[in-house]
C-alpha cells in the first residue's frame, strides 16, 4: 500500500541506525555550527540548543559496531551502552561532536564521563549532576545554578552565549517536538494497529538526531498518515514495556515482541527526550522553568528518585491508564537502576494482579528467537490459559 | 621466593576496637529491645553523623552490618534470600545482604539490629545508595530523606558556592526532621563539641596515615586500616571514638619509632585500590603477606572521609564543614580522574612500588572503568599495576586459585623488574626513590 511505503518511519529507519550520524553531518555542513552528544537518560539538551548547537542523543553502538578496545577499559559486568559509547570514540565516530554531556544517572555512567574525558580530549566534556532530593527548599535554586553552569560550558564551545530569550525560543521548539511525540504516544495507545511501536520508536529516535524545528513537521506528517490508516486489530495482548530507559533494545527486538503477539501501548524507550508531561512554561525565568519541569513535571524514570511516591506507582498507573493486559520488563543486562526497580515492580505487579514477563536484553544482540519464544509462550498463557 | 610470615599483631588498638564495637552493638541491640532510644540507618560515604549524635540518635550502618556478617561467612544465605525476592545476580550484594537481613528479622551473631526510626540516605557518589534506601523506605515505617550531594564537577576538586548552599540547606532540613523524630531541639553547643571531636579524630587519623610513609610502614594501610575504620564511622564524634584514635596514634607511633611493621620484612610497598573481599579477607591478606607486600596507602580507607590531604571538621562552622566533608572530602564524591590523582600522590609521596586494583563486581562506583585506570598507571606513569576481580560481599565471586596465580605472577614479575633495574642502577646510591637496589633477592 502506498501509504505504508511512504510512511515517514520507513523512510528514516536506516538513518536512526547509522552510527555515522548522517543527520548531524548534514546539519553541520549546512549550518557551520557545532553539535553536542547527550548520553542518556536526560541531559538538559535545551541549553545546548540555546547555545546554537545541535543536541543529539547518544545511545551507544547498538548492534552495528564491534567492541574491540572498550572492553579492556570497562569490565565484563558493566552494561553494553557504556562500553559501546566509548568504542564509538575509539572508532572516531564521535568526531562529529564538539562537546559531550553525561549525567549522574548511575555509577558506570559517572565513571564513563571521566574515562571519556581522559581518552578523547578533542571533545569538551560536561558532567551534569541532576538532583535527587525533590523536596528540599534549596533544590530549584541548585538546579538553576547547575543549568547556568552547563549553559556557560556549552557556550564556551559553541561561541554563542545562552540568553534568556534564546533559551525561551529553544524551550518553545522542544515543547512543540515533545507535544508531537506525546500525541504519537497517545495515538499508539488507542490504535496500536495503526501505528506500530517499531514505527513510533523510529520517529522518536529521529527526534533525538535532528533539530526540533526540522523534525516536528515530520512527526506531524507521520501522525496524520497514521490517522488515515484503518487497520484491523489483531488478536494480541496489550502490554506496557518498561526498563529500557537508557540502553536501547535493537529495533528488531521491539518488532519481535510485537510480532510475537503484543501491542505495546506504553514504554520508556528514549525517555529523556520526551521527559516532560506538558509544555515547559516560557513566560518566566526559563532556567527556573526547565529546572521545575524536571523536578515536578517529568515522567517516571528509574534514574530519578522521588520519595514522594512509591516506586511502582507510575508503572501501575500506566498499565491501568492505557488498559494494558500485562507488563513486560525489558531490562538491559547489568543495568543496576533497572534491575533494582524490578524487585519493587514485581511486588506491585503481584499486589495489583498484573501479569508480567521479565526479559533481559543487550543492545548488541542480533538473535531474537529465544525472546520470541518467551513472549509467545507468555501471550499464549494470557490468551488461552 | 621464601614466603614472609605474617606477624599476628594484636596490640592495644585491636583490643580496644573489639571492646568499643561490642559496646556499640550492645547499644544497637538495646534499641532493638525497645529501650526507647532512637536510631537512624545511614551510609558510610561522607555522612553527617555528627548531627545524629547531637540528637543522641545512634547511627546504624547497613554496610558495616553486612560486612561483619560476610567476615563471619554468613553473607551468602542472605544474598540468596534477596535473590528469591526478585533481586538480580548483578545487583550490589551489600544491598541484597541487607534486604536478606531485614527479611531474617535483623538478627545477627553480634547484635540485634534495630529497625530505623529515620532513614537518612546520604547520596554521596554512589547511585545504588538511592535504590537501597528507597527499597528500605518501602519496607519499614519510618520517614526517609535523600540528602542530595552534588558530585564534584570542578577540575580543582572543590564544590561550587551553589553546591555548598544547597547541602547546608538540606542539613537544616535534616535537623527539622530529627527534631520531629526525637521530639528534641538541636543543642548547638553539643553539636559544636561533637564536631570538635570529629576534627581532632580527623587530625589523629591523618597523622596515623602519614606514618606509613616510614620504612617499614608501621601497619598495613589496607588490611589494618579497616580495624580503624569501624570506630571512625560508628563512633566518630563520641568520646569513645576520640579515645580510640588517641590509643591507635600512640601505638602506631611507637611501632614506627621501633621500626616495626606488620611483617618481619617489608619487600614491596603497594597501594591498594578498591574495597576488600570481606568473605575471604584473611585468605586475601595472606596472598600479599607471603610476598612481603605491605599496603602503604589505600583508597578504600577514604570512603568515609579523606583527611590525609588536609580536610578537618570546623567547630566554628559545623554545618558548612559537615557539608564540605560530604561534598569533597571523601573518595566517593570525587570524580574518577581525581581518584587517579589521589593514587598518584600515594605512589609518589608514600613511595610505593606498585598498585593493586581489587575490582569488585558489587560496587561499580569503585570498579567501573578500572581497566582505564590500569592503562593510565602502566602506560602514562610506568607504575606496575595489577587488576584482579572478586567481590566485596558475595563469596561466589572469589576464585582463590585464580587470584593466587595472578598475584604470584605479578610479584614474581615485580621481583624480576627489580633485579633488572638493580643491574642498571649499579653504582647508584641505595635507598633511591624506587627503593630497588639490593632488595628482593
Amino acid at each position: 500500500m502506498t501509504l505504508t511505503q511512504e510512511f515517514p518511519a520507513t523512510r528514516y529507519r536506516d538513518v536512526v541506525e547509522d552510527r555515522e550520524f548522517p543527520t548531524v553531518r548534514e546539519w553541520r555542513a549546512r549550518t557551520g555550527r557545532s553539535a553536542v552528544g547527550c548520553y542518556p537518560v536526560y541531559a538538559p539538551f535545551e541549553l545546548g540548543h540555546a547555545a546554537g548547537m545541535l543536541p543529539v542523543g547518544l545511545f551507544g553502538g547498538g548492534n552495528r559496531i564491534e567492541i574491540a578496545n572498550a572492553d579492556s577499559r570497562f569490565q565484563s559486568f558493566i552494561c553494553s551502552v557504556v562500553k559501546s559509547t566509548m568504542e564509538l570514540g575509539f572508532q572516531h565516530k564521535l568526531d562529529v561532536f564538539d562537546a559531550l554531556m553525561f549525567e549522574s544517572i548511575c555509577d558506570p555512567a559517572r565513571n564513563l564521563a571521566s574515562v571519556m574525558a581522559r581518552n578523547f580530549k578533542e571533545q569538551a566534556m560536561t558532567y551534569v549532576h541532576l538532583p535527587q532530593n525533590m523536596t528540599s527548599a534549596g533544590v530549584v535554586d541548585y538546579l538553576v545554578a547547575e543549568y547556568r553552569r552547563v549553559a556557560a560550558e556549552l557556550s564556551a564551545t559553541s561561541g554563542q552565549d545562552v540568553t534568556e530569550d534564546g533559551l525561551r525560543a529553544s524551550l518553545t521548539e522542544y515543547n512543540a517536538m515533545r507535544a508531537a511525540v506525546r500525541e504519537l504516544y497517545a495515538f499508539r495507545a488507542l490504535r496500536p494497529q495503526d501505528l506500530s511501536t517499531g514505527e513510533l520508536y523510529t520517529l522518536a529516535r529521529l527526534a533525538t538526531l535532528m533539530a526540533p524545528d526540522e523534525v516536528t513537521p515530520i512527526l506531524r506528517e507521520a501522525l496524520a498518515a497514521a490517522r488515515a490508516r484503518d487497520g484491523r486489530a489483531k488478536d494480541r495482548i496489550k502490554v506496557v514495556v518498561i526498563g529500557s530507559f537508557c540502553e536501547q533494545p535493537p529495533l528488531e527486538l521491539i518488532e519481535s515482541i510485537e510480532e510475537s503477539g503484543c501491542y505495546i501501548v506504553d514504554d520508556d524507550f528514549l525517555l529523556g527526550w520526551r521527559l516532560f508531561r506538558r509544555d515547559v512554561p516560557v513566560d518566566g525565568d526559563p532556567y527556573r522553568a526547565l529546572a521545575t519541569a524536571y523536578l515536578n513535571d517529568s515522567l517516571h524514570a528509574s534514574t530519578k528518585h522521588d520519595l514522594r511516591v512509591p516506586r511502582a506507582t507510575a508503572i501501575i498507573d500506566s498499565v491501568q491508564r492505557v488498559g494494558a493486559d500485562a507488563a513486560i520488563c525489558l531490562i538491559a543486562k547489568f543495568c543496576e537502576p533497572g534491575l533494582f526497580d524490578y524487585a519493587l515492580y514485581r511486588k506491585a505487579f503481584d499486589e495489583h494482579k498484573v501479569p508480567h514477563l521479565y526479559l533481559e536484553f543487550e543492545e548488541k544482540m542480533w538473535l531474537y528467537e529465544k525472546i520470541r519464544t518467551e513472549v509467545e509462550t507468555f501471550v499464549e498463557s494470557m490468551l488461552f490459559a | 621466593m621464601t614466603a614472609v610470615k605474617e606477624i599476628q599483631y594484636q596490640g592495644e588498638m585491636h583490643l580496644l576496637q573489639k571492646e568499643l564495637m561490642a559496646k556499640y552493638y550492645a547499644e544497637a541491640t538495646a534499641i532493638a529491645g525497645g529501650n526507647g532510644k532512637k536510631c537512624a540507618h545511614l551510609l558510610i560515604a561522607g555522612n553527617p553523623v555528627e548531627l545524629l549524635r547531637a540528637f543522641d540518635v545512634l547511627p546504624i550502618y547497613p554496610e558495616v552490618n553486612v560486612l561483619q556478617i560476610a567476615v563471619r561467612h554468613g553473607s551468602l544465605p542472605l544474598i540468596q534470600k534477596a535473590e528469591e525476592l526478585g533481586y538480580a545476580g548483578d545487583n550490589c550484594a551489600y544491598v541484597k545482604a541487607d534486604i536478606g537481613l531485614f527479611h531474617s528479622g535483623y538478627s545477627t551473631p553480634f547484635a540485634q539490629i534495630p529497625k530505623p526510626d529515620v532513614l537518612v540516605c546520604n547520596y554521596v557518589g554512589c547511585n545504588v545508595y538511592l535504590n537501597w534506601f528507597e527499597h528500605l523506605a518501602e519496607m519499614v515505617d519510618a520517614p526517609a530523606m535523600n540528602i542530595d550531594i552534588p558530585f564534584i564537577r570542578s577540575a580543582d576538586g572543590e564544590p561550587s558556592a551553589a553546591d555548598l548552599t544547597y547541602v547546608v540547606k538540606q542539613l537544616e532540613e535534616l535537623i527539622v526532621l530529627l527534631e520531629k523524630v526525637t521530639g528534641k531541639s538541636l543543642d548547638w553547643a553539643k553539636l559544636t563539641k561533637i564536631v570538635e571531636r570529629s576534627a581532632r579524630t580527623g587530625e589523629l587519623w591523618a597523622q596515623i596515615k602519614d606514618m606509613t610513609k616510614a620504612r617499614p610502614a608501621p601497619y598495613d594501610a589496607y588490611f589494618d586500616s579497616v580495624t580503624m575504620m569501624a570506630p571512625l564511622y560508628c563512633l566518630r564524634g563520641t568520646e569513645d571514638g576520640l579515645r580510640f584514635f588517641e590509643v591507635a596514634h600512640r601505638e602506631m607511633k611507637a611501632q614506627m619509632e621501633k621500626a616495626k611493621g606488620p611483617l618481619p620484612e617489608e619487600r614491596f610497598r603497594i597501594v591498594i585500590e578498591g574495597p576488600p573481599p570481606w568473605p575471604k579477607l584473611r585468605v586475601f591478606r595472606d596472598m600479599f603477606s607471603r610476598w612481603g607486600a605491605v599496603a602503604v596507602a589505600s583508597t578504600y580507607s577514604t570512603v568515609g572521609g579523606l583527611w590525609e590531604f588536609g580536610f578537618r571538621h570546623d567547630p566554628a562552622h559545623p554545618l558548612e564543614s559537615i557539608a564540605r566533608h560530604m561534598l569533597s572530602a571523601n573518595v566517593c564524591n570525587r570524580n574518577f580522574l581525581q581518584r587517579y590523582e589521589q593514587m598518584e600522590r600515594y605512589v609518589k609521596e608514600w613511595e610505593a612500588d606498585a598498585i593493586v586494583i581489587h575490582s569488585v563486581k558489587s560496587c561499580r562506583l569503585f570498579s567501573a572503568g578500572q581497566g582505564d585506570m590500569r592503562e593510565h598507571f602502566v602506560r602514562d606513569l610506568d607504575v606496575p599495576t595489577l587488576l584482579i576481580e572478586s567481590d566485596i560481599e558475595d563469596p561466589r565471586y572469589f576464585s582463590e586459585a585464580q587470584l593466587r596465580n595472578r598475584i604470584d605472577a605479578f610479584f614474581e614479575a615485580l621481583e624480576q623488574r627489580r633485579v633488572t633495574a638493580g643491574k642498571t642502577l649499579q653504582g647508584v646510591a641505595s635507598g633511591s626513590a624506587t627503593g630497588v637496589v639490593g632488595v628482593g633477592s
